[in-house]
């Protein structure tokens, strides 16, 4: 049965296989950061417009207070992390190197950081617009790294209709395993939050697809699940199965077309901590202020899956991780296939924040570069079917323009052509700076 | 012997053909070109660099022959050439002012912060996409000189200190660079405007000299001596009106803590 099942076993066309590199933190539970002294709130940290300041230099707040409120529809609104007041409200270094607006919080020494425990919402009889607008306000985004607001993909409009819920537990980057503890440690909120999804948006039926490299997080999962409406589909590894229209291909063998949403074919893709989300929302009036980060790499001291508090400098989760290796050359954050190195450790985790890693010489060193051999590697690796080796000789002349006409735009940069390609080109680098310049034009 | 002959023939016949149908098309179908687009196309550069805003030297030639433009706009040209055309032509040169790219960035390797390295693909906007490259400055020049492989002229160069400089005599203007410089540090200006804020950075006091030793601080001291309305200060930044007409000086420049506006000689 197995072998037979294996046999018809469905998967996505092209992708990688990287070494998984899970096993540092694979078993080792998720444990607390304890409240550090500052903390910086980005008001983008989604994708979209970034959120309103609501509060004040100087004022008292809450943990769980809202901080600022969404700046339009695309956008969501953020939560104090932590009991203590705001100093200050100004430019402060982001991820991405730029000097962002941010919100930056000094935590009461004294505060107990205790949540009063609210009465859970009735969200059964809520009107789907209250529901979208809950979900907006408590700052939930999509938390697998994109950090795309969570609200936005439950505005079904009226011609449209969900009938499946895909939760996205694939986590197919290497290093990262906060999306596997979290099933394993939280698999009731996991289940309570796919069950909200499903009602409310009218889904017969959910499924929570899984790397089978997770073989504990699948027999658990079905042993509480056994008998309702929500399965869970054991996928071949395979990078990058976690991207949404990959992990809809393997689980359900349909192809989302270019430029077309899976609410189109009547899915909804989740990621893990995103239905976490929704579930320590409506059933306990937790905001989204924290989130599970992993910090792994071979430069980190102590591995770690770790709950910190949104805000947190990067600095001080190391520091509580016994801090890096003498031989660290990089620190990414997020995985190491899609995620970007940081310049600074001084910057914060962030909603999308799924990892710390730290890497030294040897996973850093790029390799001398040679002349593409037209081998064809990228443009079977490429999951997309785009021909990467032509946007990256495209860019490299600066023809950015003809690469737009390759669908260059379609390129969702998960970095598996650079990973195949044996002469060492930066191509999604390339790729990236292709975009960069097209997005820069000015009308 | 004959079919020989005969294969001359036939190819004779269908050449005269074709020759004769050729011939009428040309009669017929012709299109009257005006003979001075096509002398004006030829005293211009021919660099066809766009920065007049035409489609190339032949799209500007016949700009100018239809009197859309004046010849002064061609930028490239010398200002010999350009009377030359207005007075073949018969029309007003116009005014040609000369601009010239300038950087909006003075913190090369001696003066701003490196905070991180950036190993990669050889070019600013590549290394402005990795964690905006490594300098701590996020306004600043990367100094990986996609301006100079944009420039046609030649007119950029890259100093010891990782700055582009600007060749003003070989700067044509075309808005190349402008374009290529992911942190949109050059701007066209007139060359006879000696007035230039070379910061961008957004931060103000400490916060902006902890990065760079010669950012602007946005003390404001030179849009206080300044001719009132000539220098405002907007978003950590003086803001030089060039429109305005008023008399920049470089006693403007005198109180300025870290050189961050300054007088070009």
């Amino acid at each position: 049965m197995s072998l037979l099942s294996s046999l018809f076993q469905h998967s996505f066309s092209h992708g990688v296989h990287p070494e998984g590199y899970k096993e540092a933190t694979v078993d080792l539970p998720i444990q607390r950061v304890p409240f550090v002294s500052r903390y910086l709130m980005p008001l983008g940290q989604h994708i979209g417009v970034p959120a309103r300041p609501v509060v004040k230099v100087g004022q008292q707040l809450r943990r769980g207070q809202m901080i600022a409120e969404p700046g339009g529809f695309m956008s969501t609104a953020l939560h104090s992390p932590v009991t203590g007041k705001v100093v200050d409200i100004g430019p402060h270094r982001h991820q991405d190197g730029s000097f962002k607006l941010a919100i930056e919080i000094e935590a009461d020494p004294y505060a107990t950081q205790r949540m009063e425990p609210q009465p859970p919402k009735d969200w059964e009889a809520m009107p789907m617009a209250e529901f979208v607008s809950e979900v907006q306000r408590a700052g939930i985004v999509g938390m697998g790294g994109a950090a795309f607001p969570a609200h936005v993909k439950y505005s079904i409009p009226d011609t449209q209709h969900i009938d499946e819920v895909l939760v996205n537990g694939a986590e197919c980057e290497p290093y990262l395993t906060n999306d596997h503890r979290l099933m394993m440690e939280r698999p009731e909120a996991l289940i309570r939050g796919t069950e909200i999804l499903m009602r409310k948006l009218g889904a017969r039926r959910a499924t929570i697809g899984v790397e089978d490299n997770k073989p504990d997080a699948i027999a658990l999962l079905r042993g509480l699940l056994g008998g309702t409406a929500i399965e869970v589909a054991s996928l071949p590894m395979k990078y990058p199965q976690g991207a949404e229209k990959m992990l809809i291909k393997a689980v359900y063998d349909r192809e989302v077309p270019a430029g077309q949403l899976p609410r189109d074919l009547g899915i909804l893709v989740n990621n893990v901590g995103t239905v976490v989300a929704i579930a320590d929302w409506f059933d306990r009036g937790i905001p989204l202020i924290e989130r599970v980060v992993t910090v792994s790499g071979p430069g980190a001291a102590y591995p770690a899956n770790l709950i910190v508090p949104l805000g947190t400098p990067v600095r001080e989760v190391l520091r509580f991780c016994g801090g890096l290796k003498e031989e660290t050359r990089e620190v990414v954050m997020g995985g190491p296939m899609m995620g970007a190195p940081t310049a600074s450790l001084d910057v914060p985790v962030l909603k999308g924040t799924s990892g710390i890693l730290a890497f030294t010489e040897a996973e850093t060193r790029t390799g001398t570069e040679y002349p593409c051999i037209r081998c064809g590697r990228c443009l079977e690796a490429c999951p997309y079917f785009l021909n990467p080796s032509r946007f990256a000789r495209l860019a490299k002349a600066r023809l950015f323009e003809e690469a737009k006409g390759f669908h260059l735009m379609d390129c969702v940069e998960c970095g598996s052509c650079t990973f195949a390609c044996p002469s060492n080109i930066p191509i999604v680098q390339l790729i990236r700076t292709a975009k960069n310049n097209l997005r820069s034009r000015k009308p | 012997m004959i079919s020989f002959l005969i294969a001359i023939g036939i190819m004779i016949g269908v050449t005269f053909f074709f020759g004769v149908l050729l011939a009428m098309a040309y009669r017929l179908l012709r299109v009257e070109e005006d003979p001075r687009v096509s002398a004006t196309e030829g005293m211009l550069p021919g660099t066809n660099c766009g920065a007049c805003g035409q489609p190339g030297c032949a799209g500007f030639a016949q700009a100018v022959v239809n009197g859309e433009i004046q010849p002064s706009k061609c930028s490239v040209a010398s200002p010999d050439v350009v009377d030359e055309i207005a007075q073949f032509l018969g029309v007003d040169a116009g005014e040609a002012e000369k601009r010239v790219a300038r950087l909006h960035c003075a913190g090369g390797k001696a003066q701003a912060h490196q905070i991180a390295e950036y190993h990669g693909f050889e070019s600013c906007r590549a290394a402005s996409v990795v964690s905006g490259g490594g300098k701590g400055c996020s306004w600043g020049c990367l100094g990986l000189a996609d301006c100079k492989v944009a420039c046609t002229f030649d007119a950029i160069a890259m100093n010891a200190n990782g700055l582009p400089a600007v060749d003003a005599d070989k700067c044509t203007a075309c808005g190349d660079c402008v374009e290529a410089c992911p942190k949109d540090l050059f701007e066209l200006l007139p060359v006879n405007q000696r007035l230039l804020v070379q910061c961008k950075s957004a931060l103000s006091g400490e916060a902006a000299t902890a990065l760079c030793s010669v950012a602007c601080d946005a003390c404001g001291r030179c849009a206080a001596d300044a001719v009132p309305g000539l220098i405002e200060m907007r978003d950590n930044l003086p803001r030089i009106d060039y429109q305005s007409g008023l008399t920049a000086t470089r006693a403007v420049t005198a109180r300025c803590p870290t050189g961050a506006i300054r007088w070009i000689e």
